[in-house]
């Protein structure tokens, strides 16, 4: 027994400690909270507009008269549906792939491609989500708004829009942990993240244990935070309907 | 009704004991199966096989110590792990001994000789090797946890003197040279041959990164597997099996 966790203990040591290989997995977590973070913000604006031209689409334009407005919302509401066709169609590896070396071929930031890629990505399933937290908002409220002589852009700014977010707030909060865990392949175009510091130390220590238990642990506990956080965030928002 | 699964019970046993007892003679072995010529996918008559030096060696081996060879094509870096737990019995990818390996796993005698090499664009402002150390904070293209990428992680990145890139396959390191993300790839001499015969306007540079010795990894705990196969190997370099089948892959120049 004691022999076990001295190997334990030798193991952690030349995983975790020796030529500060720690640093690996404090800098690679921070690459992975800043893909994470800022691809869930392009997500969430990218999937909101989405969301918005799909849902005000198909609800207005089969009885729309002829002209330039439902021109315009035809080839929006086009172009959101081949968007979200693609990229759910698609796993998130290859688009990162596609994006580091055919689209952004040029750049060396293999950083902000990630948050791009993923960041499109997550706005496809963000739109999704929206659109149905959207559509669980009833038809009076735009009515109700319209008639009180707010824009259409007003109405869902400030009405529907609000009641949407709160009533996906779970499922958006799951998006965030989904793609928390998605940004893991993002060592495939040489970026540092989590996964990848864990990789190096396999790579050099060729221990299998500790530093693929360490890398679960953190995303798990990155994850518990994250969900918590999100379950205080959904009980402030529920003590409005009282 | 009793009786008929007390048969069945029996028929399944016997069956499943006839299997594994076909089984007994595999070896199986762990590659990274995109290291041209050492191993590399190829569609023979029809069917994925892995082929080149490493692979025909080892059936050489398994077929001198009466095993049937099973190759499992892995990630580079999860080679010694498959080892360590078993997962293969033996690990064979053009793998060089390292002190920090060796505490994980044992090697045979060396079977062949590889050169790391550094491939750079034509016309690039790298033109020997000693300019990766000299601080112009090159960008270095390498696959991950090869001998390549430890090498320079110890003697550039560690020093501050650039960054390594690692990728998954050497073939995405070259990708990124071609695309400008990297300066340069360090990686083993034949397969930047074949990377650079590929891919129009790369060339190698004339001096080598390091030379180094390749073995095959075993489980520290297997010290019988140890002794076979370093025995076949030795009796395969003398009969002159070894030293055809690398002449096979690799053309003498001089």
């Amino acid at each position: 027994m004691s022999s076990a966790l001295d190997n334990l203990k030798s193991q952690f040591i030349l995983n975790f400690v020796e030529k500060d290989r720690w640093r690996y997995f404090v800098s690679g977590l921070g690459v992975t909270l800043r893909i994470t973070l800022f691809a869930v913000l392009i997500g969430i604006v990218l999937g909101t507009l989405v969301a918005i031209v799909r849902s005000t689409g198909d609800k207005l334009l089969p009885g729309m008269r002829k002209g330039p407005g439902r021109i315009f919302l035809g080839i929006a509401n086009g172009l959101c549906k081949i968007y979200l066709t693609v990229i759910r169609g698609t796993p998130v590896v290859i688009q990162l792939m596609i994006s580091y070396y055919i689209i952004f071929a040029s750049s060396r930031n293999g950083v902000l491609i990630a948050i791009i890629a993923f960041g499109i990505n997550s706005g496809a399933y963000v739109a999704e989500i929206v659109r149905a937290g959207i559509m669980s908002v009833d038809n009076g409220q735009m009515e109700a708004g319209r008639s009180l002589g707010f824009t259409f852009v007003q109405t869902m700014a400030y009405i529907i829009i609000p009641q949407a977010f709160k009533n996906v707030l779970p499922s958006l909060a799951n998006e965030f942990i989904v793609l928390l865990k998605e940004t893991s392949v993002a060592g495939y175009v040489a970026v540092r993240d989590l996964t990848k510091a864990g990789d190096i130390v396999r790579g050099t220590t060729y221990s299998a244990f500790m530093p693929l238990i360490g890398v679960a642990l953190v995303y798990l506990i990155l994850v518990v935070f994250f969900s918590w956080l999100v379950g205080k965030l959904e009980r402030r928002l529920r003590a409005s309907d009282h | 009704m009793k009786k008929i699964l007390a048969v069945m019970l029996v028929l399944v046993f016997a069956l499943s004991s006839v299997a594994f007892a076909e089984n007994k003679g595999e070896l199986h072995m762990g590659t990274n199966a995109h290291f041209p010529p050492y191993e590399y996918h190829e569609i023979v008559d029809g069917a994925d096989t892995i082929l080149g030096i490493d692979a025909e060696i080892a059936a050489a081996v398994c077929d001198y110590l009466g095993y049937t060879l099973v190759i499992d094509d892995m990630e580079f870096g999860a080679i010694i792990s498959a080892v360590q737990t078993g997962k293969v019995d033996f690990g064979m990818a053009g793998m060089t001994v390292t002190d920090e390996r060796k505490q994980s796993v044992n090697f045979s005698d060396t079977y062949a000789t590889g050169i790391q090499v550094v491939i750079v664009k034509e016309g690039s402002p790298i033109t020997t090797v000693d300019d990766l150390t000299a601080d112009h904070n090159y960008a270095i293209g390498v696959q991950e946890a090869t001998t390549g990428d430890l090498y320079c992680t110890w003697d550039v990145e560690d020093e501050g003197l650039g960054t390594v890139e690692r990728y998954k396959t050497g073939a995405d390191a070259v990708q990124a040279l071609l695309t400008g993300k990297v300066d340069c790839v360090v990686i083993d001499n034949e397969p930047a041959k074949a990377f650079v015969a590929a891919n129009e306007g790369l060339v190698i540079l004339d001096t080598e990164y390091t030379i180094e010795d390749y073995a095959i990894a075993i489980a520290l705990d297997n010290e019988t597997l140890l002794n076979d196969i370093n025995g076949a190997l030795a009796a395969l370099t003398a009969d002159g099996t070894i030293p055809a089948i690398i002449a096979k892959y690799i053309p003498t120049e001089d």
